[in-house]
């Protein structure tokens, strides 16, 4: 390797060579990296994962809450008394979106009370900021949520508050109301949650 | 030294530099004599990292990553293998001692300005030391799949999937689904046990050769290079590490171990600040525990993410509190930048910064402490505050260290 010096400017012939190796070999890497970086994305055994869930509401009481799991979260099922339904409108001033106009809701549920039945409310129990399950605190006034509380929902993380219609509060953590999940009413009494016939999530 | 063993270590100098290598690290690398209390900590989070690895290894050896067996496996290590309460209270005792010696080490360098030239390298490496670290925190702390490890989880996942545009395919990659589920565990196994600890082991020997190459910084903050023998051209105020200093941090390591034996032994859960108390209870992904907070070396950044709660500009209050989250442990890497001061030590800066660096310790502590508090309307103000005091000690930092009254600095270190 006599001829060698380092000294000497690289020829063009010796540059083209060594830029078209790196970009063969950049290439080369890159189509190396691709299953890898693939099977990190979720299986198609995930993917399939997250039927519809039937549920029979028939014996939830007024002012009561069932908890449901659907896709790994957790669905909150309320039956609203008429005075829980009757403070929603008072709320409308302190709430970010209390016309429900961002679309964290199927059409159906686009409605003061964010419902197909002005009663019954299905909502994801996934707070909107950072995805913990918020804490139903249906008394009135108690002394840790001040005065004006008329019920709703608290999230213990980040202190934010939504109301019984699972509208968000102004001023606190969570940007939006919680979602709803399209769901749809098989009878009087049986719940569909995760499908519609309409919308799927 | 005996003929043989000469004759061994010279055929191996002769195949691997051993001799010489020895001697650039340890015999002939000259640390400044100087060196006081803080200089504990870099050697005691090494000692600290190997505990963590041998500790992590005979943890492995029981564990199951699985959401049906995680918990029980654990509780399993804590009642039915000999001794796995020791070795799994090492571990988790060692993760919490991390943090407080990493902390003070990195107080350390707010103090005595080792962040500045020629040493912004070896800043940013322990930076990405530091990331890394939280990181295998945060993976770890999933593990035992309870309450908290759940919803914490849960809570950094959807922070993930928050970032614009490449927010929810990222969160889908890390966690294998599109939830927090058996996939997302097994694979949190995977990183806290393998891509995390190498890639920790890594940075920190990329650290001591860049800490190597420029050369320790001390007290003082003056460069020893700058006074050398004119003979053996070895620094007038450096003395070899090896012996000074090694003996010097086996004092600390066994005043350290004192400490550490303390808390594994007498308070392994530390009142709930170690473990939580609601880790000893099963994951439940229906039910979020009432009160939920970090493990408290988290809780300052915890604060800042809930402090915000007004939309601001075109960006919404979950963002910004994920921003400032973030922008609180990034901006440490502008540090070397920030600071524009004629000196690099606190005992030659000037009221000023002083002043500064108390707000900002006092503010760590408000906020460290806030984060363990349910929020309350008085309690976001607070974190409110002390946000903004944390961010303003960096950012006002430019202005304040120029104009500051600094004292010259002296010729050679003061002891």
């Amino acid at each position: 390797m006599d001829s060698f010096d380092k000294s000497d400017k690289m020829s063009n012939r010796r540059r083209f060579l060594v830029t078209a190796t790196s970009v063969a070999g950049g290439i080369a890497a890159t189509a190396w990296a691709a299953p890898f970086m693939m099977s990190m994305m979720p299986s198609e055994r995930a993917k399939a994962a997250g039927a519809p869930v039937e549920v029979d509401i028939s014996r939830l009481e007024s002012g009561m809450l069932l908890m449901v799991e659907w896709r790994g979260k957790v669905v909150w099922v309320l039956k609203r008394t008429p005075e829980m339904l009757d403070s929603l409108a008072k709320l409308n001033d302190q709430l970010t979106d209390p016309k429900s106009e961002r679309e964290q809701q199927p059409k159906y549920a686009q409605n003061l009370a964010r419902s197909i039945k002005p009663e019954i409310l299905v909502t994801e129990g996934v707070c909107t900021h950072l995805g913990c399950s918020p804490v139903f605190r249906k008394e009135i006034a108690p002394a840790d949520l001040g005065s004006d509380w008329l019920g709703g929902f608290f999230c213990p993380c980040h202190g934010s508050k939504f109301d019984l219609a699972g509208r968000v509060y102004k001023s606190v953590p969570a940007p939006t109301n919680l979602l709803i999940p399209p769901h749809t009413y098989l009878s009087e009494t049986l719940l569909l949650i995760g499908a519609d016939g309409q919308e799927t999530a | 030294m005996s003929k043989r063993l000469t004759a061994v270590i010279g055929w191996i100098d002769d195949r691997f530099p051993l001799t010489s290598n020895w001697k650039a690290h340890l015999t002939e690398y000259y640390a400044p004599k100087n060196f006081n209390f803080w200089y504990y900590f870099g050697s005691l989070a090494m000692l600290v990292l190997v505990n963590q690895l041998l500790t992590g290894i005979f943890l492995t050896m029981n564990y199951k990553p699985d959401v049906n067996m995680a918990f029980a496996s654990v509780e399993y290590i804590m009642r039915d293998v000999n001794f796995g309460w020791l070795i799994r209270y090492m571990h988790s005792t060692g993760a919490s001692m991390f943090f407080v010696v990493v902390y003070l080490h990195m107080f350390r360098g707010m103090m005595y300005g080792p962040y500045r030239k020629p040493r912004e390298l070896l800043w940013l490496i322990g930076m990405g030391l530091f990331l890394v670290l939280m990181m295998l925190a945060f993976t770890g702390y999933i593990l035992p799949w309870g309450q908290m490890s759940y919803w914490g989880a849960q809570v950094i996942v959807s922070m993930i999937g928050a970032i614009p545009l490449i927010g929810q395919p990222l969160s889908n990659m890390l966690l294998g689904d599109f939830m927090l589920s058996d996939a997302a565990l097994n694979r949190f196994f995977a990183y806290h046990v393998v891509t995390l600890p190498v890639l920790l082991v890594t940075l920190v020997v990329v650290h001591v050769l860049a800490l190597h190459e420029v050369g320790s910084n001390n007290p003082d903050g003056i460069d020893i290079k700058k006074n050398r023998n004119s003979k053996t051209d070895i620094p007038k105020d450096g003395i070899p590490f090896h012996p000074y200093y090694t003996v010097k941090d086996i004092f600390g390591v066994v005043v350290f171990l004192i400490v550490f034996c303390a808390i594994l032994f007498f308070a392994p859960e530390m009142g709930g600040y170690f473990l939580e108390y609601n880790n000893f209870v099963p994951a439940n992904t229906l039910q979020t525990p009432d009160h939920i907070a970090p493990v408290w070396y988290f809780t300052p950044y915890y604060s800042m993410l809930r402090a915000v709660t007004i939309n601001f500009l075109w960006i919404d209050a979950k963002l910004w509190g994920i921003l400032l989250m973030g922008g609180s442990v990034v901006i440490f890497c502008f540090l070397p930048w920030l600071d524009r001061s004629p000196v690099n030590s606190i005992r030659y800066k000037g009221p000023y910064f002083k002043t500064a660096l108390v707000l900002f310790v006092i503010s760590v502590f408000v906020l460290g402490w806030l984060g363990t508090k349910t929020p309350t309307p008085l309690y976001t103000l607070l974190a409110q505050i002390f946000t903004v005091i944390y961010f303003a000690f960096f950012i006002l930092m430019p202005w304040y260290s120029k104009i500051d009254k600094t004292k010259p600095e002296p010729e050679r270190v003061t002891g």
